[in-house]
């Protein structure tokens, strides 16, 4: 019965994942940008802009130029969430490839760094005037969320082992159409659980600023203005009006 | 600890303050309502539709298929707060919807309520409103507040550009008939008359030749200033307060010396005698459009090889971002040139050639500095090299003047701050929103008045121009503080006089 409460949780989770983040990336790929406008200095070529962008997404080059603190906190969650996502593929692969083993310990100091993170972050919410003035309950229950989901995973780590050969049984099962029994383990429930409703709230949220950046005109485009013309479908419609 | 930073004991200005929250502190600006004359000239209707918010929301709808940025930014914003001390208009207020991304929210929250699942499903978990006649209200005031800077954008992971949401915002509310008198009366009088000022072509000729007048009785030499030349190589078009104000006529008078020691051919066109473009700040893809194609109607009449832009911030943003776009192809032009060129490039070309002599102390009574226009800044470039739009002007008031010296490092380049009149904003009833918006620069600027005995600043912006002008005084600077680069090129330029021969008299 709870097996097939979380199969099914999960397939409906992953469904709502990939069909909003898919809905989502081809609205933003699909509405035209009709007028050139990266922010200046931008690079000459794609190969800049790869750079740019990479720049961006690896060490957060803009919000380090805006704001250490934040840059700081932010910089960490995420980085550590990366290690903790890896960290977890040993339950989705068999048999667990080399680099995912190695990646292990650094997986267990990356859930505190992660935590540490949020936590910075949330106190900024709080504690800084003007931050607190932009934040919302949804941006504290984003917050709460992932904070839930790594002090639950922690506490399977370092409170209450549950029975992770169990758990990857389930979740190869799972992948194959036919789970195998999930534990019953009441903190490994309510952490699957936080996973599930943290995919399901994924692309209804701002979590879709991980899609968004990458299609961020003004960090996405080349600077050639001059050198090639730029045009809109429904703007060169405007042009059957020229004379010449 | 440095003994020699003069002044080290007074207390020093910093241009990056952040003042307390003060909410409601800017509510009641709002710039004046255009005419229903002005506002149906565009296009617009006259005044606040009967179903205001049926039309807005379509309007709205209707961007959001048209404008990626738009879409990409009202979903992406985390709410990080890394842009909230970045905007110049909340350093000078400290009212809190000045903060970028409570601006944006003003737009992203009925987005939210009639574009979202979830602000559909649970509004005031997301911070979802319906749209309301406060909300509109409140639009036009906070929308009114926002100089188009791109600030925030240098700094926004994910380069969320404040302008892009307060341009749509502006556009709503001229679809709905609530559209602001000051740029819509100047867009009425460029398609009317060719440019902001509602200048003619016969002012405009006997402007051109009074300046021809004052240059030759000042220095000697016979500059001319040609308008609607036919077969003329070059086009110039430049602001059209540069016909006109102190210190902008100055700097047309310094192009005009750089084309005749170059012995360039040139002229100005009656017909686009325009270079700002307002189209832009109240966000009209059509009437910006409308605006830019009279140049290429110019350039194809009157048979010239390039196109020059004068000193104008928003209006080189147009010129080097979207003339292409909106009014090219320029197949038309000579392939040898970038379409188009501003002046400055003309004028660093020149001196990189040593081809323009230069006496630097005439401009020894002058210390200066530069202001990066925001526009020039942060939306274009000049030069091949990205941040040649950084390093040209600079290079070209080193050829020219002795003393140069930078506003503190993260007050310029692509950390610049705006004047506080940019965006169409440069309006008399909004002179207090303009007063306090400029006060980043103006302790940017007392810095180097303290450290280095500044005593001008120098820009290539007509409204920066018009904006420091009518502000310094406020901030105890005098008003003539504010100079043109081309005005000082002008000061430094050495011309040949032509020989007097005798048989003139005859
Ligand atoms: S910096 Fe960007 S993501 Fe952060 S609050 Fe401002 S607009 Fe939103
Ligand atoms: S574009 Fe400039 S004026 Fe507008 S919100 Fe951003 S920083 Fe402020």
């Amino acid at each position: 019965m709870l097996t097939t409460i979380y199969a099914c949780l999960f397939y409906g989770a992953t469904a709502i994942f990939l069909a909003g983040m898919a809905l989502r990336i081809t609205r933003f790929a699909r509405t035209p940008a009709p007028l050139k406008i990266p922010t200046m200095p931008a690079p000459t070529t794609s190969s800049g802009v790869a750079f740019r962008m990479l720049r961006e997404v690896t060490v957060f080059h803009s919000l380090f130029r805006a704001n250490k603190w934040i840059w700081v906190f932010a910089w960490v969650f995420h980085v550590a969430l990366a290690v903790v996502l890896l960290r977890h593929l040993r339950y989705f692969l068999d048999p667990t490839p080399l680099p995912i083993v190695l990646v292990q310990p650094f997986g267990v100091l990356a859930s505190f760094a992660m935590v540490a993170g949020l936590a910075g972050l949330w106190a900024r919410r709080v504690v800084v005037e003007r931050i607190r003035y932009i934040t919302g309950p949804s941006d504290h229950l984003m917050l709460a969320l992932l904070v839930a989901i790594g002090l639950s995973g922690m506490m399977m780590k370092f409170v209450a082992h549950t029975d992770i050969v169990a758990l990857k049984q389930f979740f190869l099962g799972l992948m194959r159409f036919d789970p195998a029994p999930l534990p019953a383990d009441p903190i490994l429930l309510v952490h699957l659980g936080l996973v599930a409703t943290l995919m399901i709230v994924f692309p209804f949220s701002k979590l879709v600023h991980a899609a968004g950046v990458f299609f961020s005109p003004s960090r996405n485009q080349v600077d050639d203005a001059r050198e090639r013309r730029h045009l809109a479908p429904w703007a060169a419609k405007l042009e059957a009006d020229r004379a010449r | 600890m440095d003994a020699i930073a003069p002044n080290a004991d007074l207390e020093r200005p910093d241009p990056l303050e952040i003042p307390p929250l003060c909410p409601g502190a800017m509510e009641a600006s709002k710039p004046w309502i255009a005419s229903p004359d002005h506002q149906k000239a565009l296009g617009f209707p006259g005044e606040l539709v009967e179903n205001w918010k049926e039309v807005a929301i379509a309007k709205m709808g209707e961007l959001l298929e048209k404008n990626r940025a738009l879409r990409v930014y009202l979903d992406s914003c985390v709410k990080c707060g890394a842009c909230t001390d970045k905007c110049h208009y909340f350093l000078g207020t400290g009212d809190p919807k000045n903060m970028p991304v409570a601006r944006q929210d003003l737009l992203r929250k009925v987005y939210r309520r009639h574009f979202t699942l979830a602000g559909k499903w649970f509004p005031s978990l997301v911070g979802a409103e319906d749209l309301t006649e406060a909300v509109i209200d409140d639009w036009y005031s906070y929308f009114h507040q926002c100089s188009q800077c791109r600030r925030c954008s240098v700094f926004c992971p994910y380069g969320i550009d404040t302008a892009e949401i307060s341009m749509a915002g502006r556009e709503i509310l001229d679809a709905i008939g609530k559209g602001q008198k000051y740029c819509n009366e100047i867009i009425g009088k460029v398609h009317t008359i060719g440019n902001n000022l509602g200048l003619n072509k016969n002012a405009l000729r006997s402007t051109l030749e009074g300046l021809e007048e004052d240059i030759e009785d000042d220095t000697g030499v016979p500059v001319k200033l040609p308008l609607d030349q036919k077969g003329a190589d070059i086009l110039l078009v430049t602001p059209s307060a540069d016909f006109f104000a102190e210190p902008h006529v100055d700097g047309l008078i310094g192009y005009a010396k750089v084309f005749h020691a170059a012995g360039a051919s040139w002229t100005i066109s009656s017909y686009a005698s325009e270079a700002a473009n307002f189209g832009m700040f109240i966000g009209s893809y059509e009437q910006m459009r409308l605006i830019a194609l009279r140049i290429r109607e110019a350039a194809l009449d009157l048979g010239v090889k390039r196109i020059v832009f004068g000193e104008c911030g928003h209006a080189w943003r147009v010129a080097y971002s979207f003339l292409n776009t909106l009014a090219g192809p320029f197949d038309f032009l000579d392939p040898n040139y970038p379409v188009p060129q501003h002046i400055c490039e003309y004028t660093w070309d020149l001196i990189e050639k040593g081809k323009l002599n230069f006496d630097k102390s005439k401009n020894d009574h002058i210390r200066l500095t530069y202001h990066d226009s925001c526009n020039v800044a942060r939306a274009t470039r000049m030069g091949d090299q990205p941040g040649g739009q950084f390093e040209i002007p600079r290079n070209i008031l080193k050829s020219v003047c002795n003393y140069y010296f930078d506003m503190p490092a993260d007050t310029i380049r692509d950390q610049t701050f705006c004047c506080g009149g940019g965006g169409g904003l440069l309006t008399d009833e909004l002179m207090d929103l303009r007063k306090k918006g400029a006060s980043p620069r103006m302790k940017a600027l007392q810095t180097v008045a303290d450290d280095h005995g500044v005593t001008h600043m120098a820009a290539i912006c007509a409204i920066c121009k018009t904006q420091f002008a009518k502000v310094m005084p406020t901030y105890g600077f005098e008003r003539d503080g504010i100079l043109s680069v081309h005005q000082l090129v002008s000061n430094a330029i050495i011309l040949e006089i032509p020989e007097t021969r005798d048989d003139d008299d005859d």
